[in-house]
């Protein structure tokens, strides 16, 4: 039988010749995530664990990077208590506070390679289908579960087929593709699916693959991926990832989808989520008389090197508007280090710029940035529900890298293409 | 019984805010601000056998099971939707919540209609009207019927 990605790489963990959608599979992820939410979950556990141990030591990936360095008593006992854990179970792949993102730093590690299956308890943990991975969240009480057994089930989903054609226009990027297909296909769109993109996607990068992946989420995907290309290969490479050391799974060319949908990049404009919902966008162009108070580049959508790139080009020799606060944070140290050395956190400070430590800074509204009542922020992140960064009076505006920093000159909502040379 | 009605989308962050996922995780901390941003008067006034009715899409967002652990310690009977996010929808089976999908039955509501509910035989009566909705898989009854996945991985391990 012909399969999909997802009915291919869930019948290899199942160790079924194939699988349909709706099937029940009980599978072993190769790895599983969390953050600083592991010490709730090691705290359901507290006593098997003292027990049973760790189901295995390679098993877990673990990143403090949601509130840090911590913003409270409370948050430092915590991030102490998974130190703590981390030792006594000698836990192989943990990174402390500043090292990055999770997602960001599971993929910058090698430790999401294709053809895996990675679970985590963060709903974007669907981004290293970036990569060519199968990856979906979960919550917490599976994490811990799975801590002590290295199993769980997954229900094989029906898939969608993005066929993607055309290129990009100048001002305009990835971050604008899937915020117009967010849009099109509703924050509910694909709930429970598998989303494939296929088509003429040569001409995104890893980085690229990684913000469109990320957003799989936003409308209800299980996971979302792209397919091992030379330009995966090439990125795996620059990692110290050899091919041997993965095996790509592809679908049939018979697969059968529940939906095929297309796109022509050719149509796509800078793209604005507006409040308080992902889908409800709008073309930059329609909103620029909406006065903006914050801005943010980073997160685990847009806090690459490329996207801080892309930020700086357009902030070169300028200077920020006086009434708009602009942080960037780099989604991982070694991005930092590189923004560093390539001049890019120079000309992003020099225009104005605050930077933050690589984390999640203020996206989940819980350090580093909220907004008070009446305030609007325009964040290159993937929520702009109500209250999310703090406020439930305020607004949160979702865009690119570039309309973001454009924002940033003009106070109000800028098409990039306007300040492009 | 009281029957509480919302709309489509309803998400993570309007029915347990982000800003305090890191510093409330028992069902005592989670309590009081439940759906504290979509409806100040629930947490005052929820009672042990409540409903909760929403569009479609409910409980999207954030991994975040705060709230369905908070619903649950309140005592909602069960959550009657169009669709459930999936995350969400996962967390539900392993805190044994109850959701139920069921857009003619959300359809079908109207304020201060009688609702009751026949778990075993998988039906919501609306007044005089009755919808049914599907049982779990065997898989994930299992989990239920242990009273929520700790327990069935504690008494898997202690089998092995």
């Amino acid at each position: 039988m012909e399969m999909t990605f997802a009915e291919k790489i869930l019948a290899n963990y199942a160790n079924e010749k194939e699988t349909i959608p709706g099937q029940i599979v009980t599978v072993q992820p190769a790895h599983l995530l969390t953050h600083d939410n592991t010490a709730a979950i090691i705290q359901k556990v507290d006593e098997e664990l003292n027990k049973y141990g760790v189901y295995s030591k390679n098993l877990s990936i673990i990143v403090l990077d949601h509130v840090i360095p911590a913003a409270s008593e409370k948050t430092a006992i915590n991030h102490k208590k998974i130190r703590e854990f981390v030792a006594k179970h000698d836990i192989k792949h943990f990174y402390d506070v500043g090292e990055g993102v999770c997602h960001q730093v599971v993929v910058e590690k090698g430790l999401a390679l294709p053809g895996k299956l990675l679970l985590g308890s963060d709903s974007h943990t669907c981004s290293y289908g970036a990569v060519g991975s199968f990856s979906s969240g979960i919550d917490r009480t599976e994490a811990a579960s799975l801590m002590l057994t290295g199993q769980t089930w997954l229900k094989v989903p029906q898939s969608i087929k993005v066929h993607i054609k055309g290129s990009l226009s100048k001002g305009v990027y990835a971050k604008d593709v899937i915020l117009h297909i967010i849009g099109d296909i509703s924050a509910s769109g694909a709930t429970y699916c598998s989303v494939e993109y296929h088509g003429e996607v040569e001409q995104f990068s890893v980085d690229d693959r990684f913000t469109i992946a990320n957003m799989g989420v936003e409308m209800g995907a299980k996971n979302s991926v792209f397919f091992v290309d030379d330009i995966t290969k090439q990125y795996l490479k620059s990692i110290g990832v050899n091919e041997s050391a993965y095996s790509p799974v592809i679908p049939d060319l018979g697969a059968s989808y529940m939906q095929t949908l297309d796109y022509d990049l050719n149509n796509v404009v800078p793209m604005v989520a507006c409040p308080h919902t992902v889908d409800n966008v709008k073309p930059a162009d329609q909103l620029e008389d909406i006065e903006i108070h914050q801005c943010l580049i980073g997160t685990c959508t847009n806090g690459r090197l490329s996207d801080l790139e892309i930020a700086a080009s357009i902030l070169k020799g300028k200077k920020i508007h006086k009434n708009v606060r602009l942080l960037i944070i780099p989604a991982s140290k070694q991005i930092f280090q590189e923004a560093m050395q390539k001049g890019i956190i120079q000309v992003l400070v020099d225009s104005g710029g605050m930077v933050l430590p690589p984390g999640c800074g203020p996206c989940l509204g819980a350090h580093q940035g909220v907004l008070s009542p009446g305030e609007r922020c325009l964040s290159t992140a993937n929520r702009n529900f109500k209250g999310r960064m703090g406020s439930k009076d305020a607004e949160i505006y979702l865009a690119s890298p570039a309309t973001v920093a454009a924002t940033a000159l003009n106070q109000t909502i800028t098409d990039p293409r306007e300040v492009i040379e | 019984m009281n029957v509480w009605k919302y709309g489509d989308d309803i998400n993570t962050d309007m029915l347990f805010p982000g800003k305090y996922t890191y510093t409330c995780s028992t069902a005592e901390e989670i309590k009081p601000h439940l759906l504290e941003d979509l409806d100040p008067t629930f947490s005052g006034k929820v009672k042990k056998g409540d409903i909760i009715f929403g569009g479609k899409n409910f409980g999207c967002g954030s991994s975040r099971e705060q709230p369905v652990v908070g619903l649950k310690a309140v005592g909602i009977q069960a959550v009657v939707a169009k669709s459930f996010a999936r995350i969400f929808y996962r967390s539900a089976i392993n805190q044994g919540l109850l959701l139920i999908e069921s857009s003619d039955a959300v359809e079908s509501y109207q304020s201060n209609d009688e609702v009751t509910l026949d778990i075993e035989k998988g039906i919501i009566m609306i007044n005089d009207k009755t919808f049914s909705f599907p049982t779990l898989p065997s898989e994930i009854l299992a989990i239920q019927d242990a009273g929520g996945l700790l327990n069935y991985t504690r008494n898997k391990l202690k089998e092995q």
